[in-house]
């Protein structure tokens, strides 16, 4: 599905990828795992090609493209979605009038007839009550003022609304209480299928309990130095990343 | 990076920047006492016009060009300037309307012709100096309103105008004034009678057509008691390389329990990135608000004039009364706006709401400048100011020069003022939700007008946005 490719990127001065290799396979749950510092959002930045990342060497592959060379917005519109660390509030901007936008730009752009403003007003209020939202959260402006699992969960809205076929979701499961967590994975459940990919960049456990992913990745000062299958967790959490290094 | 691609989007071209070839009678550069009587005749006003004329000239040229405002440019010769041209057809009915001109309404998507008119807005359009066509005039009489050129008026209603006219904007009130009140070619004069609610939105569009002239209009309205109305004006120019003047004067009058709500779109060309050509926009407005519990409420949509240099004003006399100002003024390119309202509250309980958004791009300068009077007498008066700046890019700016002055130590008064910018973080979150650049700094941008878009009838919301849209978007092909 995606083929990262020795990817080395800067922020500013600072080289922060170091050659980093990473396979994204059709239908999988892949997660990423590192310390704080390590990458992990350089490199989701760096897949949909925000301007604070640099790309100094290496290709990511997604259809059988190159899509380094392409802007964000194409990178989206074929399907690749990032749900931000901490994703930006934008006063003025209506919550339901940004996605409906967004769903009308993917569609015009795969030749499909475009939601209207009643059908999509719809469909917003039926997946603001599955994730349990507040209902105010359509008339509200992007996440403005939002709380930070209300702002989580609006991700996972925009995800569901907007179908994409690769996900990045990096650290969806901060900051949330438990409800928020077991909704929040239901809604990554329900987008799995044959056809989806999707990377989940945590530091905790908790979720992959709900989401059962396939691969474990570690990635570590820029590369990612381990793979594995849901067990390799399980050696995580008992000694640390610094075993890890130590027997690679 | 993602500024510069901000920048260009915002550098596209003006796109009413037309010109229209129309036969025209010009008067020839210059301002002395025989152009006026040339205006006067060509206008076949009344004797009494045309000595207000020749008194005004000898006031004006008594008088300094004031140079206060958060603007510069060169000096204006005004003996260069041609005080009057007109399409050389004397227009009675759309059928003698010259086919050009039409043309040019119907280029600006403006529906001259009556099967068009269904929306229910009745227009008077101004072309250079001359009201080419009244519509609807018709159907308003039936209802003793009378909405028509400011030349007719003083022909079929000479009472009214001399009863009204510099009775809130005082012949000599100010340098612009005193020149308008001199050569003022044309504009709109409304009149509501008691107790009629106007059925309809009421419309002027001001045209710059011909070379080297300058415009000069000059608006009347009157609201009768218990009377509502509605207006609306809206303006554009060619595209030329040498700056044109517009020094236009508008007085509104509000009895006892009426209401008038004035809303203007303005498009003129904004002259280009080294503040080349383009419009200089030095207007007086001003509504006294008479009568108890009456009202006025401004409304604003600025996109494009070289420099801008207006203040819609209230005086808040009547015990009660309201005034409002809802404002956005774009600048980008080299454009200079210093704009903002005056309320000067006079009345018991008199209350003014003042709200105003700035966005600024490019070499923008936008200034706001807003004052609030409160006389020792109007207790209970009140005010609420909120002054909101958005900059595009780094090298714009926004200024902001509240003047509070109160005398009554009961009023109150409020003023908020944020400034905030379009950041690379918010229009990168909407791209990378698959929106192009363009439609995510619209959307930012509209966002922040949404206020005093809110204000605006239908119709002029729909078209404010898509002014809005082709300053900074670009979506012209
Ligand atoms: N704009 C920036 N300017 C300078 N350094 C930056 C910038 N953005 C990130 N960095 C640095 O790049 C390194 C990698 O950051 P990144 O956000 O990718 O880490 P991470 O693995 O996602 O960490 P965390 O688990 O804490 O989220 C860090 O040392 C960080 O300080
Ligand atoms: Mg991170």
């Amino acid at each position: 599905m995606m083929n990262i490719k020795n990817i080395h990127a800067k922020i500013g001065d600072k080289v922060i990828l170091k050659g980093l290799n990473l396979e994204l396979e059709k239908g999988k749950i892949h997660v990423i795992m590192g310390p704080n510092g390590s990458g992990k959002s350089t490199l989701s930045k760096a897949i949909v090609g925000h301007f604070d990342v640099e790309v100094t060497e290496g290709e990511i592959l997604y259809k059988g493209k190159n899509i380094l060379e392409t802007s964000p917005e194409e990178r989206a519109l074929n399907g690749i979605f990032l749900s931000f660390q901490n994703p930006v509030e934008i006063p003025g901007v209506n919550n339901t009038y940004f996605l409906r936008t967004a769903l009308n730009e993917k569609e015009k752009h795969e030749g499909k007839k475009e939601t209207n403003a009643a059908e999509f007003l719809k469909l917003m209020r039926q997946h603001v009550e599955q994730l349990g939202m507040k209902p105010d959260m359509i008339s509200r402006a992007l996440n403005d003022g939002f709380s930070g699992g209300e702002k989580k969960r609006n991700e996972i809205l925009q995800m569901e609304i907007l179908q994409p076929e690769i996900i990045i979701l990096d650290e969806i499961d901060s900051g949330l209480d438990i409800d928020a967590l077991k909704t929040v994975s239901e809604g990554i459940n329900r987008m799995k299928n044959t056809e989806r990919t999707l990377l989940v960049i945590t530091h905790y456990s908790r979720i992959l309990d709900y989401i059962h992913p396939d691969y474990i990745h570690v990635l570590q000062d820029g590369q990612i130095i381990k793979t594995g299958g849901p067990e390799l967790v399980k050696t995580l959490e008992a000694e640390g990343y610094q075993a890890i290094n130590k027997d690679s | 990076m993602a500024q510069n691609q901000v920048d260009k989007i915002l550098a596209q071209d003006y796109k009413l920047g037309f010109t229209v070839y129309v036969e025209s009678d010009t008067a020839p550069p210059g301002l002395n006492e025989s152009v006026l009587r040339f205006i006067s005749l060509k206008k076949n006003e009344p004797q009494w016009m045309t000595d207000i004329r020749i008194i005004a000239l000898h006031k004006w040229e008594k008088m300094k060009e004031s140079h206060w405002a958060h603007t510069h440019y060169k000096p204006i010769d005004y003996q260069s300037i041609s005080y009057f041209s007109a399409p050389k057809k004397a227009p009675n009915s759309l059928d003698d309307v010259d086919e050009k001109v039409l043309d040019a309404y119907a280029k600006l998507g403006i529906p001259l012709e009556e099967q068009k008119m269904l929306q229910g807005i009745a227009i008077d359009a101004i072309f250079d100096s001359v009201s080419v066509k009244t519509t609807y005039s018709q159907a308003l009489q039936e209802k003793g309103i009378i909405f028509c050129s400011i030349s007719e008026a003083m022909r079929e209603h000479p009472q009214l105008v001399q009863e009204y006219l510099f009775s809130v904007v005082p012949m000599t009130d100010n340098y612009f004034a005193a020149l308008n009140s001199a050569v003022f070619t044309d504009g709109t004069f409304v009149y509501i009678p008691k107790g009629v609610r106007c059925p309809m939105e009421l419309s002027t569009y001001f045209r710059i057509n011909a070379k080297n002239t300058g415009q000069f209009e000059r608006t009347l309205i009157i609201a009768d008691e218990g009377s509502y109305v509605s207006y609306n004006e809206g303006c554009s120019a060619p595209q030329r390389d040498e700056n044109q003047l517009h020094a236009a004067v508008v007085e509104l009058i509000v009895k006892k329990n009426a209401e008038i709500k004035y809303s203007t779109i303005q498009n003129w060309y904004p002259g280009d990135e080294e503040g080349k050509g383009g419009i200089y926009n030095f207007v007086t407005k001003r509504g006294l608000c008479e009568g108890e519990n009456s009202k006025i409420s401004w409304t604003q949509v600025e996109t494009d004039s070289s420099i801008t240099w207006k203040y819609p004003s209230c005086i808040l006399k009547g015990d009660n009364s309201v005034g409002e100002f809802y404002s956005v003024a774009v600048t980008s390119k080299a454009q200079q706006a210093d704009t903002g309202t005056k309320m000067l509250h006079l009345g018991k309980n008199t209350r003014s709401t003042i709200i105003s958004e700035g966005i600024s791009a490019m070499k923008g300068q936008n200034s706001y400048r807003g004052w609030v009077k409160v006389a020792s007498n109007a207790s209970g008066a009140r005010n609420f100011s909120q002054c909101d700046s958005l900059l595009i890019g780094s090298g714009c700016g926004a200024h902001t020069f509240p003047y509070l002055e109160s005398h009554n130590a009961q009023a109150q008064i409020e003023h908020e003022a944020t400034t905030s910018k379009i950041n690379d973080e918010q229009l990168f979150y909407l791209r990378q939700h698959g929106i192009s650049e363009e439609n995510a700094v619209s959307m930012i941008v509209h966002g922040f007008c949404k206020e005093v878009f809110a204000q605006l009838p239908m119709e002029f919301a729909v078209e404010a946005k898509e002014l809005l849209n082709l300053t900074l978007e670009g979506s012209v092909g």
